[in-house]
């Protein structure tokens, strides 16, 4: 049987806010959006604080949700599902995300986020800038500016990790952490 | 006179572009899931009015969030302005940021770099 204490004494002692498991729908993210407003307005966080998390939320529940259909829906077993918390711990928030990637797109998002963690401030401003300007726009969003975005908001280092599944795919998980009064 | 306009929600601007008198407001939050088909109709009506602009034209953006999916429709706008600017009409961009939001101003700066129209850093009360 499931240990609901297990999961409830984890949160607990993470400071989890917020968490979530399922489809990531445009109108589960407003709701998800409008909830934590609220509850920062509740913490009396900064105006800053709050524009600054805000921001990180959109980019990586939207990227949640861009990316549920390359889910393999044909299989049932992992179908459009994934998992993100919101959590408040020693003076920071913690953005953590959750999904099932297709395993011969592991290396590609691999390299792209080692690549966004190796630049400066001033060359992840560059590089922004430059697939503003360059890229191409898909129809799922920012053609890879999310990531740059958090990283140049947060001036923090993307926490990522792969965990094998089966022949077909890996877990790819997101930790994002924005520091206060920075 | 003719107006294009659309009243904001929480997770998309209000936009006021008055075509007579050259004068467009994009106001509030863009962060929708699928900006490409939200900004469409604002750049189709930009192209319409730069077949025959007025001399002057007044663009005021004061967003409050936007997404990054948004950020590359934002810069498609500037771009038809920039072609309207370059056609003859005198095109000023007034991007208003609130006074600690310091990522809202470098946005503004980001797009100024990249964009040939003359750009207006306005300082808001929060």
């Amino acid at each position: 049987m499931l240990d609901l204490f297990d999961f409830y004494d984890k949160m607990e002692r993470n400071n989890i806010l917020l968490s979530f498991k399922g489809d990531i729908t445009s109108d589960l993210l407003t709701s998800i959006l409008q909830i934590m407003e609220s509850k920062m307005d509740n913490f009396q966080e900064e105006p800053k604080t709050k524009k600054k998390v805000y921001n990180v939320l959109v980019e990586c529940l939207q990227n949640l949700y861009h990316h549920m259909d390359e889910a393999p829906v044909d299989s049932g077993e992992y179908g459009r599902s994934a998992i993100f918390m919101i959590g408040k711990l020693d003076g920071a928030y913690n953005v953590i995300t959750g999904n099932y990637i297709l395993n011969e797109n592991v290396s590609g998002l691999k390299s792209r986020l080692d690549e966004v963690n190796s630049l400066t401030k001033d060359e992840l401003k560059e590089y922004y800038k430059q697939i503003l300007n360059n890229g191409e726009m898909s129809l799922k969003g920012g053609g890879g500016l999310g990531m740059v975005d958090i990283a140049r908001k947060t001036g923090q280092k993307l926490h990522y990790t792969f965990q094998p599944i089966d022949e077909k795919v890996s877990f790819f998980s997101l930790n994002i952490k924005v520091t206060l009064n920075q | 006179m003719e107006k294009f306009t659309l009243d904001g929600t929480p997770k998309t601007p209000t936009i006021n572009f008055d075509l007579g008198s050259g004068v467009l407001e994009i106001k509030g939050r863009s962060i929708p899931e699928n900006s490409i088909e939200f900004y469409k109709p604002l750049v189709d009506n930009l192209e319409k009015y730069g077949l025959s602009p007025k001399p002057a034209t007044t663009v005021n953006v004061q967003l409050e969030y936007f997404n990054t999916s948004s950020s590359k429709c934002i810069l498609d706008v500037f771009k038809k302005l920039e072609a309207i600017h370059k056609g003859g009409s005198s095109v000023t961009i007034n991007w208003h940021y609130e006074e600690d939001d310091e990522d809202m101003l470098e946005a503004g700066e980001d797009y100024q770099a990249i964009i040939s129209v003359p750009f207006k850093m306005v300082q808001v009360a929060e």
